[in-house]
């Protein structure tokens, strides 16, 4: 089915959550953290962007909400907690480089691919539109969790999670028109508590390892020779 | 006010009250009353379901549902967290002591440890998906500080870790919700009722099948994450070893159940939607793979531990991956062990979890290299770590033998070629825990270690009803379980 076929909202939702995914790309390949930041917040405006789109087509006022929900908490708080951070850490200035830059990229190529694949099965011509928003999403999902797994930096990691959970709102906004009401402030609820307690665990490792590179947390391993009196304190 | 409500809101209102109460020993006092109300309006809600049957309401707008399934899981998730709490109150008081944490780190403790107990018993009441999946997620959240209390940076690895890996588990359990909504926004008029199970149940057999079984994969691996399934258990050896005994107890005990019980409810709305379909087992035969191998692994991997709570959180592996075998294998024989195995393992493990907590005090270290001779150090202690461990690998006459027995038998029913791995992961698992266990509660204790203040009551009543239940399962609990395993197969 060619996309002009569609009704002019969805093809407005197709060409936002596009711009998503490659949003994701960006914030998969930046090394600079606070510009990789504003990449995600960017991703937060459209996925708000595409809630509102969506109400619109739906003349849904509590998607309307939930647009403007999304907007504060994606595209501005989490942002905006984000940068506080990085500046109290002191890791504006810090670029981390991604050791096989290429390969990641074909990585996350593949990823997509596989989340067409995935969602295949689900062919149904009257849900045609659906199954390209739900395997964009996924593909979000996806990316961001290859993000968690390629990046060593604690708050890089931080953001990959955040860019899944944007996935995630995504699939919840376009494949069925948002989750009901109570569902979605508690999800909303979980993703800040969640930021605020990253907050407080960036302090922690830093504490402990005098970095926030993550790969350095590697003291619990199941080598038994790993005898050092590490493990002597009591729990 | 409702007994749901009641119950639902005693550890939400503790947890705001605790985080602001400053003494310590007030707190432990306070928290041990809201516990036992928590318990107490838990147990008058089992005798209304038993009397009234199903109770479902509507409170803020979230739908719960209390059936027998998960009444008796609220009754064990309120007594166990009780029992923990009277032996954590002491216990703090030690750690504050010894100066591994400050005041502001025990209100924390406190506090989540209500909000904790709250979020279980909104997973287990709620009849939404969605609320389920946010009172998962929050479970987490409220424990994730407390794994790193101590500060030391094992703690706050172990912690990061908890939450790195549970986060993306419980993201993809996310998806697979949202796939569950999509596929019933197809059926169900309602929008509001899509993701409400009782809804979804009654309309299963119109779910699409290829919708839901993509979702239930998603499903699976985020809620298999907190159920600590190989191979997405890495986090729960750290967390469940690094943070406070207490937490280790509550955590072990019931978290893992808790994320048992979502998966299984997913379980029957898939198995309603692929009934007419060419593989109208396949979420059983998942559960079965993921559950033998986290058994089998986990059983392999107790062998290797120096940590005494790594090791028995990998005893924790081993069972869980036992009870989701069970439950994938299906029959009502199958479930009903599974089901009284979830409720003996609960009670030992957490038993457990105290008794190591008084260990690792008088010996100083977690090592098990230098927990030595605890029967002559302290007599009480080292028979409670004997009794516990032989009543968790399994001996008669100690409960988990009953319900090891029925799985067996019902493996051999079914799948009489399984019932081999099983037999040898448990011989295997019960060598990995004696090999260590020996030389702890034997052995020479070192000069100069001294018996410490042991509050053992917990440890006695758990040890204490697992062996009632393995020498006589009360007739009332036998129907009750036989209730809950008609419900979930689905057969009379």
């Amino acid at each position: 089915m060619s996309p002009t076929a569609l009704p002019l909202l969805q093809q407005w939702v197709v060409v936002l959550a596009a711009l998503l995914l490659f949003l994701s790309f960006v914030i998969l390949a930046q090394t600079r953290l606070i510009s990789a930041i504003h990449a995600f917040a960017w991703q937060g405006a459209l996925i708000a962007g595409v809630t509102a789109v969506v109400a619109a087509a739906a003349h849904s006022p509590h998607l309307y909400f939930s647009a403007v929900l999304t907007l504060g908490l994606k595209a501005l708080l989490i942002p905006w907690m984000l940068h506080r951070l990085t500046r109290r850490l002191e890791l504006e200035n810090q670029a981390e480089t991604l050791r096989y830059p290429a390969l990641v990229g074909m990585a996350a190529v593949a990823l997509i691919i596989f989340s067409y694949w995935l969602v295949l099965p689900i062919v149904q011509a009257e849900l045609n539109f659906t199954r390209n928003i739900v395997a964009i999403s996924l593909a979000v999902v996806l990316i961001g969790l290859l993000m968690m797994v390629v990046r060593h930096q604690a708050v890089a990691q931080v953001l990959g999670f955040m860019s899944m959970e944007n996935g995630l709102f995504l699939a919840a906004v376009s494949a069925t028109a948002g989750m009901p009401l109570v569902v979605e402030l508690g999800v909303a609820f979980d993703v800040l508590v969640a930021m605020i307690l990253f907050g407080v665990f960036f302090f922690q490792i830093r504490a402990s390892i005098d970095s926030l590179d993550v790969d350095q947390l590697n003291r619990l391993t199941e080598m038994t020779d790993a005898s050092d009196g590490a493990e002597g304190e009591v729990g | 006010m409702s007994l749901l409500s009641i119950t639902l809101l005693t550890p939400l209102l503790g947890a705001l009250i605790l985080a602001l109460v400053r003494g310590l020993s007030r707190a432990g006092w306070f928290n041990l009353i809201f516990c036992a109300v928590t318990l107490g309006s838990a147990i008058w809600l089992a005798w209304t379901v038993a009397n009234h049957g199903i109770v479902s309401t509507q409170l803020l707008g979230i739908a719960f549902r209390v059936d027998a399934f998960n009444v008796y899981l609220v009754v064990l998730t309120a007594l166990v967290s009780l029992t923990t709490a009277i032996f954590s109150r002491p216990y703090m008081r030690y750690v504050r002591q010894t100066g591994r944490t400050d005041r502001r780190g025990l209100r924390i403790y406190h506090s989540m440890y209500q909000a904790f107990i709250f979020s279980m018993l909104l997973a287990l009441t709620t009849d939404n998906l969605g609320v389920l999946w946010v009172a998962m997620e929050g479970a987490t959240l409220a424990t994730v500080l407390l794994v790193s209390l101590y500060r030391t940076p094992e703690a706050v690895e172990a912690a990061w870790k908890y939450f790195i890996l549970c986060g993306v588990g419980i993201a993809l359990a996310l998806f697979g919700t949202v796939l569950t909504y999509f596929a019933a926004q197809q059926v169900i008029a309602d929008p509001n009722a899509g993701l409400t199970w009782s809804v979804l149940y009654a309309n299963a057999a119109a779910l699409d099948p290829t919708v839901m079984r993509i979702a239930f994969v998603f499903l699976l691996v985020g809620y298999g994450t907190k159920v600590g399934l190989v191979p997405l258990h890495q986090w729960l050896p750290d967390a469940h070893s690094e943070g406070p005994t207490p937490m280790s107890a509550v955590l072990s005990g019931l978290l893992l159940n808790v994320a048992l019980y979502a998966v299984v409810r997913l379980k029957m709305l898939v198995d309603g939607a692929l009934l007419n379909t060419s593989s109208p087992h396949l979420a059983g035969y998942l559960l079965m793979g993921f559950g033998l191998l986290s058994f089998t692994v986990a059983g392999l991997f107790l062998h290797r531990q120096r940590d005494i709570k790594r090791m028995f959180s990998y005893s924790s592996i081993e069972h869980m991956g036992l009870m989701t075998f069970a439950f994938g294998l299906g029959g009502s024989l199958a479930t009903f062990g599974a089901l009284l195995h979830m409720l003996v393992h609960s009670l030992t493990k957490s038993a457990i979890f105290v008794t190591v907590g008084h260990a690792a005090h008088i010996a100083g270290s977690q090592s098990i290299d230098r927990i030595r001779g605890l029967i002559r150090t302290q007599p009480s202690v080292g028979w409670s770590l004997l009794i516990g461990v032989a009543a968790i690998a399994g001996f008669p006459p100690f409960g988990i033998f009953m319900s090891e027995f029925l799985l067996l038998t019902a493996t051999m029913q079914t799948y009489p070629w399984l019932a081999i791995p099983l037999i040898l992961g448990l011989v295997i698992a019960c060598a990995g825990l004696f090999r260590h266990l020996h030389p702890m509660v034997y052995g020479h204790a070192p000069e100069g270690q001294q018996p410490v203040a042991a509050n053992l009551f917990p440890v006695g009543v758990h040890l204490a009803l697992v062996l009632w239940l393995g020498l006589m399962i009360p007739a009332f609990l036998a129907e009750w379980l036989q209730q809950v395993s008609a419900l979930i197969t689905g057969v009379q």
